[in-house]
């Protein structure tokens, strides 16, 4: 009896604890799902999801039809792959060499500098980087040094995918790196004396010993990183873009941004962010299934 | 005599190669040296441009001549920044929104990832709501159908708007939820022999215990409303609604990208104040310098507790 009204007590706690967050999920992160009725219709503000007329996958094949659909994917598929391979590589990279540093308090030094870019937003970041790309920034200050001549860089077609892709590896390589130096660390130093004994050079240390004892940590992540092949970088795009790059640069995020929110076009924009959506979710969800399967990863 | 000279020769051989080997190695260790060295420095630059900049005659700046020291030193900047109440309004905005989400969803969260950080058969909706709570992780409706949700709710030009509109922070429950869960039962348990309810266990036992993962989310948490512009932009009807972030983007960073030719950008040069924008950069990056040292501290853990599950 004592035993039960205690359970009950303890159940009435835990849905109180649950409820804050449970009403904040359901109407800022559920309710809003219920708004992709609109890519089944031709949404009318005035008339409203109740009273709009419904068209069926009319939208989806009016996007698709779309010459800009098939550039700004491409741009996205482009821009995202890119930043999901140079991110491991790159940062990886970085801890290998990191790791040889021997003077600790230079090692520190380095990786306390290199974590900053990824704590500045990119409306700062894109601030400044847009003045040191300008026609009198830095960089053209530096290559007029070698004859080269100045350039917007960012409002350069040709070049601003791989700017947007080189600069948003160099924002996050710091932050990237710090779970491989901890797998690194995790590295028995017994291994690589063993080797040295054996008389192992170095680099063939790093081959056979390092690179195989952060291979699982790699993966992991690589994996886990599948779901990002459509996520291009909002934030990032929008601060850095003009309309002088779209050709080069648009991607699904900005474009259903401009569509939406700028043209109004409120039907049309919901379908692209649809796609983007359910594709993402799908690739989610098998990264999520391989990263079990292959590293036993579980998210609870 | 033969065997003397196999010997010397084997004996020079070696010393060769360990004269080599560490000839390559100090070449090696120059080298990374200066990749670290190059790679600190371009980290550092934006912060060291913008301070740079900001603290240049307004002539030199917007000339170019400011590279990688400040040129012609001026704190007429500053001094025109402390007249713009348009831009402390949105400082103040940031401030409020940043304090305030903060310590929502620190309080959320961790009454949240309690209940479900017990087994099923303590709390039998567990499993339902983390499968809820994981497909909000990774899917939603989209921009559009949020900003008409948002628009509904009557959030525009709201505080709340800028604090809930993100939606809950799925990713740091489920951190919570996995920490709590490492937390051994036995703490739990021996005070409710000592008669504590649940609300006790959890502040008084659950919480002291996950202070480091606590420490991260708030953190991150802080880092994540102080940078956050895009909500700003579409859930505010002007520019004196605008957080930081949005104010800059709109005020600095959309000058620099609309689609001029070149005869209107030296116009635009002319009229510009980099000098002035850069001020304005530099001092949204003050909290965030301020914060640093602590998030050196105990990001590298929230990282690893992100990351590295049984």
């Amino acid at each position: 009896m004592r035993q039960s009204k205690r359970k009950s007590r303890t159940m009435l706690s835990y849905h109180i604890m649950i409820s804050a967050g449970m009403l904040w999920l359901i109407f800022f992160n559920i309710v809003p799902m219920f708004g992709i009725v609109m890519a089944f219709q031709d949404f009318n503000p005035g008339l409203g999801f109740l009273h709009s007329k419904f068209v069926g996958l009319g939208n989806f094949e009016y996007l698709f039809s779309m010459s800009d659909s098939r550039r700004v994917i491409a741009n996205t598929f482009i821009i995202a792959v890119s930043k999901l391979i140079l991110n491991v590589v790159v940062p990886l990279t970085f801890a290998l060499l990191l790791n040889e540093v021997g003077n600790l308090k230079f090692k520190k030094a380095v990786q306390t500098v290199v974590y900053l870019p990824h704590f500045l937003s990119w409306v700062i970041l894109a601030s400044v980087l847009l003045q040191i790309f300008s026609l009198k920034g830095s960089i053209n200050g530096l290559l007029s040094v070698f004859g080269i001549e100045g350039k917007i860089w960012f409002s350069e077609d040709v070049y601003f995918r791989n700017l947007v892709i080189g600069s948003d590896v160099w924002k996050e390589f710091g932050f990237n790196a710090v779970i491989y130096l901890a797998a690194l660390t995790g590295i028995s130093p017994e291994l690589y004396e063993a080797a040295a004994i054996d008389g192992c050079g170095k680099l063939k240390s790093i081959w056979h010993i390092t690179l195989p004892g952060i291979a699982g940590t790699v993966v992991l992540l690589s994996v886990l990183g599948l779901g990002n092949v459509l996520n291009a970088g909002f934030d990032q795009v929008f601060n850095l873009y003009s309309p002088l790059v779209y050709s080069t640069g648009d991607i699904l995020d900005t474009w259903v941004f401009r569509m939406g929110l700028v043209d109004v076009q409120f039907s049309l924009a919901t379908t692209a962010g649809l796609f983007k959506s359910v594709i993402s979710f799908i690739l989610v969800v098998t990264s999520y299934l391989v990263a079990y399967k292959v590293a036993d990863y579980k998210v609870f | 005599m033969k065997e003397g000279k196999e010997k010397e020769l084997a004996l020079s051989f070696g010393e060769d190669m360990v004269i080599s080997r560490t000839k390559g190695r100090r070449v090696f260790v120059a080298a990374n040296t200066l990749i670290m060295i190059i790679l600190s420095l371009s980290c550092l630059y934006p912060l060291w441009y913008a301070l740079c900049l900001s603290i240049s005659d307004k002539a030199a700046a917007n000339s170019g001549a400011v590279t990688v020291w400040p040129v012609g030193f001026s704190l007429d900047s500053y001094q025109q920044i402390m007249g713009d109440w348009k831009f402390f309004n949105s400082f103040g905005i940031s401030v409020q929104r940043t304090v305030l989400g903060t310590i929502v969803t620190i309080f959320v969260l961790i009454m949240f990832a309690y209940p479900l950080s017990k087994p099923t058969s303590e709390y039998k909706y567990r499993d339902i709501i983390m499968w809820i709570v994981i497909f909000c992780m990774i899917f939603s409706g989209g921009t559009i159908p949020w900003y008409i949700t948002m628009m509904k709710y009557g959030l525009i030009d709201k505080i709340w708007g800028l604090v809930l509109s993100g939606g809950m922070p799925v990713f740091n429950l489920i951190l919570l939820v996995n920490f709590y869960r490492g937390i051994p039962k036995e703490l739990g348990e021996a005070a409710v022999v000592d008669g504590a309810d649940s609300w006790t266990i959890l502040f008084r036992i659950i919480v002291p215990c996950s202070i480091p993962v606590l420490a991260t989310i708030i953190l991150f948490t802080s880092v994540g409303y102080w940078n956050e512009f895009f909500q700003g932009l579409v859930l505010s009807s002007g520019d004196t609604h605008y957080p930081l972030q949005t104010y800059i983007k709109q005020m600095v960073v959309n000058v620099q990208t609309t689609n001029l030719s070149m005869d209107q950008i030296e116009k635009l040069d002319k009229l510009s104040n980099k000098s002035l924008d850069a001020a304005k950069v530099f001092i949204a990056m003050i909290p965030m310098l301020v914060v640093y040292p602590f998030l050196q501290k105990y990001f590298v853990t929230g990282i690893m507790l992100g990351a590295v599950k049984e």
